[in-house]
């Protein structure tokens, strides 16, 4: 079967869910749409046991073959983590969501068409191989993230939401594009498997270091990195079920997908480690730092993910390291940070679905108004417990086996001795520790100041019951999951974790077992990490019985400086620098723009000619000066300084005949009679218009131009005089190819009969121009017409008339 | 020959230039008349001022002024002057529509932008 459909077919089921949502209203429409990611998922679990063996499978659909751009669905071990997540996941938020979202309220057509579009288009980034199909799908998330953040549109916060989310991510998603197209030309395909293979040749391209900076760009903003973090909190005003789909256990780790997908190209450059260490540890610090500022429980929820997305980089980052020393403990790492990628998507989207219901059951989600939920709400209570201390990292959760090896990692990151990792790597753990710390408060945090401590029910706003089961039960399949996955690590590692970490180091491992790494909870008294941790949760305890001394340290940091005034003062900044800029050239007064327009070409035309060197004045080719011509001449400048510095406007219209009359005496002299006929006609005709027209026309006035705007006027009109006067010797002196008129000359008589070269140019040789000449003087005889008769409005005739 | 000649057309189209950047319609036309001239004598001595007689087949003559400079300059004045006949209907209407010939009056107003 050709698996490359299947990516399409949520979004070919969306097509059907509008008719779903219509016509069968008895029905919760969630529960169709579950069908899709359920059979999916069931589906894709198919795979493991190829995946255990180390194959893959590659499924191919045709779609710009000659630009060699092609669908192809690439399952190996990495894609297929995802996309178990994603069916799985998926399907959980759908069946929470036909609890969630109410049949009559909400429009749920909208609502599940945008979930499935958005499934398709993860499925089409962990499957694609492809880098052109793999950007396409990519912001379809984008976009579909966008459609789901404003949900309800109605609301400012949700299109602010919606907005920041959608630029910060669509600036990241071209800049990736950028880093695809630069692959694309140092290895020549679109495919990551063979820019896989061609890595070692990679390295040395000149653009190799550009390239890593802009895919790492793409990464960071979608997966909510430093600083880039801020459109997340802000898409918390997206439904509960999507939160926890999009923004917790998918579409957030999208970027993480691309560092692991892209390790084996970049991984042994030493900016790469840098960079991705480095950001992903200082992002997991400041999310959990600011975490515990947070009041909104689904805020908190955020930065929380912020921070463990910034934990499963950095552990990437480490695991890197692995090509350039054979220490076992980074092989670790990237272990580590697959394994901890599928713990904190199933205890993320846990606690977001507890949120919602919380939300939807006491009708707030301000932790302040809450408090002692505990014995109302006790499944809620267990699951969030549940998912809170495997966020704390303590046992018996799936978040301790990670948290561990995330410990040993960053501990044994100060070893390494490449890249001045001896001088600084002591920061590492140092930073680790701390913010697992953090971590360990606001979970504590987010899990009592909900549950624990006193009933505050008279501040809220519904009566709080518990959430019926069916709500319940999406949430206590992820927890059961977070307890399984403690106790059964190993399993896991063998079925999905080691095929995906040989996806992403494939030159380390001829085979997923071979991956040596066997989980295990108990690493005895000499262990560091065990240390540490017990050190995080007396110090964390300690922290978090003491939140209300030192919270008010948060109001320290002025609101002006926070990075998301930082993002609004962009956005308006830009928007208001753009604006200012075009008014400032846009003046709205045709003489401006006539003076950039004239002022441009003379001077670029000017400055050409001389840079070039192409001035060149040839005496000998210029025709023999007469009498004649030079009283001509002085009488056609009198007559044009007439025409400019008359203040009577006869005078002027007199002139302009003049400057005809003595332009058609040229025309005489330089042996031009059809031309010389013409052009008295023409001017008697003209200057006839002009005194027809006078009596209509306005005085010559200067309208209180200043001397200073006739001087740079002048000076402007020099110069376009100068650079005419210029060229017109310059090209005059420097013909390249002899006129073809001597062809005319030949065969006037012979090939079209007439005597009168001109006239038979213009009727025979190239009849086609007198033919739309004429078509021009019609027009303009049409419009004169029209212009003179049409009156559109009436208020314009009772203005003629007066 | 051609150097006075540019010289002359060099000053048409300063004058034409400094015409039009002024604050009245109508020496804005009146510019574009003298632009016009400047366009045609300068099409006319590029193709070379030579030539003893004019382009029409008579016994003996070799030496012809060059005729396709001619026919272009002859479609060029045809056209101008359509285009000079437009404008001038053009300004007489928007004189008595909007009752002033002040570019700087003439501008758009926010409405349109």
């Amino acid at each position: 079967m050709e698996f490359v459909l299947l990516i399409f077919l949520p979004v070919i089921f969306a097509l059907l869910v509008p008719f779903v949502a219509k016509y069968l209203k008895g029905i919760h429409t969630g529960w169709i749409v579950l069908l899709v990611p359920l059979a999916l998922f069931i589906y894709y679990l198919s795979f493991i046991p190829l995946m255990m063996d180390g194959g893959h499978a590659i499924s191919e659909l045709k779609w710009i073959p000659s630009l060699g751009i092609t669908f192809i669905s690439y399952i190996d071990g990495l894609s297929l983590l995802f996309t178990l997540l994603i069916t799985g996941i998926g399907s959980l938020v759908v069946l929470y969501s036909v609890f969630y979202m109410d049949k009559k309220k909400e429009d749920l057509g909208s609502f599940y068409v945008y979930l499935l579009i958005f499934m398709t288009a993860m499925l089409g980034v962990v499957q694609s191989d492809n880098t052109i199909t793999l950007y396409l799908f990519w912001e379809l998330t984008s976009i579909s993230s966008f459609l789901l953040i404003g949900y309800w549109y109605t609301r400012d916060k949700s299109r602010f939401g919606a907005l920041k989310s959608m630029m910060i991510t669509v600036f990241g998603g071209l800049m990736m594009l950028g880093a695809f197209a630069l692959l694309s030309i140092m290895g020549n395909t679109f495919s990551i498997r063979e820019l896989i293979a061609q890595a070692p040749q990679l390295v040395n391209e000149p653009y190799f270091t550009l390239a890593l900076a802009l895919l790492l760009l793409g990464a960071f903003t979608k997966s909510a990195q430093f600083p880039f973090y801020v459109w997340l909190p802000d898409a918390m005003e997206a439904p509960t079920p999507v939160s926890a789909y999009l923004h917790s256990a998918t579409m957030v780790k999208a970027g993480i997908y691309l560092v692991a997908r892209f390790t084996p190209i970049f991984g042994t450059s030493s900016i790469w480690i840098w960079l991705v260490t480095g950001i992903g540890l200082l992002t997991l610090f400041w999310g959990s730092f600011f975490a515990i500022k947070q009041t909104d429980l689904k805020a908190i929820l955020a930065f929380s993910t912020v921070s463990q997305l910034g934990l499963i980089m950095s552990l990437l980052g480490a695991g890197a390291i692995s090509y350039h020393t054979t220490d076992a403990v980074f092989a670790l790492a990237t272990y580590a940070a697959i394994f901890h990628l599928i713990n904190h998507a199933t205890f993320k989207g846990g606690l977001f679905m507890i949120a919602g219901i919380i939300d939807h059951e006491t009708g707030t989600r301000d932790i302040r108004k809450l408090g002692g939920l505990m014995s109302i709400m006790p499944l809620s209570f267990t699951v969030a417990l549940i998912g809170s201390l495997s966020m704390a990292g303590l046992p018996p959760f799936n978040g301790f086996l990670s948290k561990e090896m995330f410990l040993d990692s960053m501990v044994a990151l100060q070893h390494f001795e490449l890249f001045n990792f001896d001088t600084w790597g002591i920061l590492f753990p140092i930073v680790a520790w701390i913010a697992s710390v953090f971590t360990f408060t606001y979970s504590l945090y987010f899990l009592l100041k909900t549950f624990a401590g006193q009933k505050k029910l008279e501040q809220l706003p519904k009566q709080p019951h518990e959430a019926p089961i069916g709500m319940l039960l999406a949430p206590m399949i992820l927890a059961s999951l977070v307890l399984i996955i403690f106790f059964i690590p190993n399993l896991v590692g063998k079925w999905i974790i080691k095929p995906a970490v040989m996806a992403v180091q494939p030159t380390l491992y001829a085979n997923p077992q071979t991956v040596n790494v066997h989980v295990q909870a108990w690493h005895g008294f000499g262990s560091t990490a065990l240390w540490l941790t017990i050190g995080i949760i007396a110090v964390g305890s300690l922290f978090y019985v003491t939140i209300p001394k030192w919270q008010p340290l948060y109001n320290i940091q002025p609101a002006k400086l926070s990075l998301n005034e930082g993002y609004d003062a962009l956005m308006r900044g830009s928007d208001r620098g753009m604006n200012r800029l075009s008014r400032l050239y846009m003046d709205g007064v045709i003489r401006t723009y006539l003076l950039y327009i004239f002022a441009f070409l003379s001077v670029a035309i000017i400055a050409v000619l001389f840079i070039k060197d192409a001035f060149v004045i040839d005496m000998t080719s210029f025709a023999a000066i007469s009498l004649y011509s030079i009283l001509n001449a002085i009488i056609l400048v009198l007559a044009v300084g007439f025409v400019v510095f008359s203040n009577n406007r006869l005078a002027a219209i007199i002139s302009l005949g003049g400057v005809g009359y003595s332009v058609a005496l040229f025309f005489v002299i330089f042996k031009a009679p059809d031309l010389a006929l013409t052009q008295l006609v023409i001017e008697t005709v003209s200057v006839a218009l002009f005194l027809l027209a006078f009596k209509h026309l306005p005085a010559l006035n200067s309208h209180g131009e200043t001397a200073k705007v006739k001087v740079v006027n002048f000076i402007i009109a020099l110069s376009v005089g100068v650079m005419v006067t210029l060229v017109a010797l310059s090209s005059h002196s420097q013909k390249l190819i002899p006129s073809i008129s001597q062809y005319y000359k030949d065969t006037v008589a012979t090939e079209a009969g007439g005597g009168n070269i001109v006239n038979v140019i213009l009727v025979d040789y190239r009849g086609f121009d007198t033919l739309f000449e004429i078509a021009v003087l019609a027009i303009a005889g049409i419009a004169v017409l029209g212009m003179i008769r049409l009156r559109v409005s009436r208020k314009e005739t009772t203005d003629e008339n007066k | 020959m051609e150097l006075l000649l540019a010289i002359v057309i060099g000053v048409l189209f300063t004058a034409a230039v400094y015409l039009i950047l002024s604050r009245s319609l109508l020496k804005i036309i009146l510019g574009t008349g003298l632009l016009s001239h400047g366009a045609h004598l300068l099409i006319l001595t590029m193709g070379g001022l030579g030539g003893t007689a004019p382009p029409v087949l008579a016994d003996g003559v070799t030496d012809f002024a060059d005729p396709l400079p001619q026919a272009l300059i002859l479609t060029a004045i045809v056209i101008s002057f359509g285009v000079t006949a437009v404008m001038l209907v053009m300004a007489y209407r928007m004189y008595a529509v909007h009752k002033t010939d002040n570019m700087n009056e003439l501008r758009g107003n926010d409405e349109h932008d």
